[in-house]
């Protein structure tokens, strides 16, 4: 009870409020427009963020990150154009429900089930943070290393039909972080004799390439084909509150979303793949899904939305991002020289609330001001693809530049953003990169943390943790295994037959 | 985003193929050959240190793994350009290139910003972008503004670390001191 005070009275400080309010509305309205995305305003704004408390700084990009995806459902509705990548599958029976007439039932639904799927992982974290505080502390060097270990087989498996890309993807994301001076035995790696490369490359220096710069030449080298919006007439509370019809559907996505977003390397793509399945398994009417199905835009938008509180736990709890937006929220606790991990539950329960208590805040904001704003909202539809990638290079350099007031930076960002532009082009993922920088350079200093305990190979996984987590890497490796042979041989019988 | 009835799940977990990928992974399999026979240049090995301490073995564990998952890669992106694949090779190349002119515009704003200042290097790139992407009228007059809101926002009141430009030097003392702290 005590911990919970604690964490009311930093929840209730005035700039923490400000940055929720801020950071949940200008989250709803960044995940409105197509083309920008909550990564790239959080990589624009991580710099910005490193000047504020980590409690203040964190609570406005998890603000962000919570609340884009309610608004990346309104595009997806009424133009049939995700607001983010991740509002993909929603486009799939909310659009087919606008050309139906029934828009502001769709953005009902879709609001209500990412409010739903938002309320839900935040009460399981609640539910499972004695858990956590009594697990984390049983993760020693070996282990974090095999949880790393595990979050990069993942995020290879996890990219089916791309994993060869995805794992080169990862191996270069490793590699990146191994440039610079080593800081053991005080030699150079991969520095070509230039000083600049001493310091390594810098993190957020490839973030905001690989999301914002990227991103803004793509838009740049694009066409305007913005489309405007229908006007919506009628009553969307309706719709938030039909999702208690749903709540078995949403109830399984909002579970799924909860699994799947804490698991390193997963996210929201795969937990919206099985929340959608099972709904559409288990449905009466199976033949409406993809054609205007409220339970198909349900089971889309709980299981989309309960990933970003669940990302939280590996982040919180181990130190590990499972993705992107949490590796560069990871920085925010490293330039504050807060570490995540095993202690941070021990000794700050209080701060891991406080974010509970603010993921839960912005998911009411984010309802409430849709319920409010949605149709002034559809202006920010018609801002001209082109003109948003100028507004996205001429942000982007505030970040970086102010990072080190470094022209180098600025042009090693503008080389990554090329890279960015090949791979968004190309559908190859930049998640990798970024996990493969951040779970390179954990794995590599608990390895060498590790040693001085290690006799054999056997002492790696003769502990209780460490052993489940080598199960969990060998079972992820024969299902993926078990996967590409099935099907290879789908593929080969189906060859016969014709 | 097509307007199409038929959704296939497999959209979503299997994004579809171009042909143009084959470019990405020949030049990311070169690059690997590259970084791996540049492997015992670039990194020390420490005589007397365990294998499992040398500095060169995270590099090394890198490259061989981008040579390894690029040379699968390579193969596989073979063998789905000669079974089906779609998209014009040529086009998309077409299209990285025109990108890479917006790598000019922004590092000259880059470049020019310490001399000039943040504030009118903004507004000057902004409005010399938006008439370069075509705008005219009243959305050519929104640049400038948008760049005046972005320099308020991020410099005047997150405070943000961007050093004043040179020329800045030239004014009075008081204008100058608030322009290098403010705009």
């Amino acid at each position: 009870m005590d911990t919970f005070l604690s964490a009311l009275t930093i929840v209730s400080r005035w700039d923490v409020i400000a940055a929720l309010i801020a950071g949940s509305v200008g989250g709803v309205i960044i995940g409105a427009i197509p083309g920008v995305g909550p990564a790239v305003a959080i990589a624009i704004l991580l710099p910005a963020t490193f000047g504020m408390e980590p409690i203040v700084g964190l609570t406005l990009l998890l603000g962000i990150y919570g609340s884009a995806l309610f608004g990346g459902s309104i595009p997806s509705i009424l133009i049939n154009t995700p607001g983010t990548p991740v509002n993909a599958l929603t486009t799939y029976d909310g659009f087919p429900m606008t050309k139906q007439g029934q828009a502001p039932r769709a953005l009902g639904l879709s609001f209500g089930a990412s409010f739903f799927g938002g309320i839900f992982a935040v009460i399981a974290l609640v539910l499972l943070s004695p858990v956590l505080a009594r697990v984390a502390p049983m993760f020693g060097s070996r282990e974090i290393f095999l949880a790393a270990f595990l979050g990069c087989v993942l995020v290879v498996v996890a990219h089916r039909g791309q994993s060869l890309a995805a794992g080169a993807l990862l191996m270069f994301g490793l590699f990146l972080n191994t440039i610079g001076m080593e800081a053991n035995n005080y030699t150079r790696r991969f520095t070509f004799d230039l000083n600049f490369l001493d310091q390594g490359v810098n993190l957020i220096v490839v973030v905001l390439g690989l999301f914002a710069v990227s991103q803004a030449f793509v838009l740049l080298a694009g066409k305007d084909d913005m489309e405007a919006a229908p006007d919506i007439k009628g009553n969307v509370l309706g719709g938030v509150l039909e999702v208690f019809r749903h709540k078995r559907v949403a109830t399984a996505g909002s579970l799924s979303g909860t699994i799947m977003g804490i698991i390193p390397g997963v996210g929201e793509f795969t937990s919206q793949f099985l929340s959608y399945s099972y709904a559409r398994a288990t449905s009466k009417a199976p033949g409406l899904f993809g054609k205007g199905s409220p339970e198909g835009l349900v089971a889309s938008e709980s299981a989309n939305n309960s990933v970003p509180p669940a990302a939280m736990v590996p982040l919180l709890a181990l130190g590990i991002p499972g993705e992107a937006l949490t590796a560069m929220m990871l920085s925010v606790f490293y330039v504050h020289n807060v570490i995540p991990g095993p202690t941070l539950f021990r000794d700050h329960m209080d701060f891991v609330m406080a974010l509970y208590i603010c993921l839960a805040l912005l998911n009411i904001l984010a309802l409430a001001f849709l319920l409010v704003a949605t149709r002034p909202l559809l202006r920010v539809l018609v801002i001209p693809n082109r003109f948003l990638g100028m507004m996205i290079l001429t942000l982007s350099f505030v970040g970086i530049y102010s990072l080190r007031n470094s022209a180098i930076d600025c042009m090693l960002a503008a080389a990554f953003g090329l890279l960015g532009v090949v791979l968004k082009r190309l559908n190859l993922p930049l998640v990798p990169i970024i996990l493969g920088m951040v779970l390179g350079g954990i794995m590599e200093e608990k390895f060498r943390t590790s040693l001085p305990r290690i006799r054999s190979l056997y002492n790696w996984i003769d502990r209780p943790v460490a052993m489940v987590i080598f199960c969990l890497i060998c079972i992820v490796l024969a299902l993926h295994l078990w996967g590409l042979w099935r099907d290879w041989k789908g593929k080969r019988d189906g060859s016969v037959e014709h | 985003m097509s307007d199409n009835n038929a959704h296939d799940l497999s959209d979503l977990t299997h994004p579809p193929h171009h042909r143009a990928e084959i470019v990405f992974a020949v030049a990311s399999f070169l690059v690997a050959l590259l970084l791996a026979a540049l492997w015992s240049t670039e990194t020390r090995w420490i005589d007397g240190q365990p294998w499992s301490r040398q500095p060169g073995l995270w590099p090394l564990i890198a490259v061989v793994g981008m040579l390894v998952f690029g040379a699968g890669e390579l193969i596989a992106c073979l063998i789905r350009n000669l079974r089906r694949g779609g998209g014009d090779v040529a086009a998309e190349l077409g299209l990285w290139l025109r990108a890479g002119e917006y790598v000019l515009w922004f590092m000259a704003y880059v470049l020019i910003t310490p001399r000039l200042g943040y504030l009118p290097t903004t507004l000057v790139f902004t409005t010399l972008l938006a008439f370069r992407l075509g705008y005219r009228g009243r959305v050519l007059a929104l640049a400038p503004l948008m760049g005046l809101l972005i320099v308020v926002a991020f410099k005047s009141f997150l405070a943000v670390r961007i050093p004043g430009g040179a020329v800045y030097d030239l004014l009075p003392q008081g204008l100058r001191n608030f322009l290098v702290l403010y705009l």
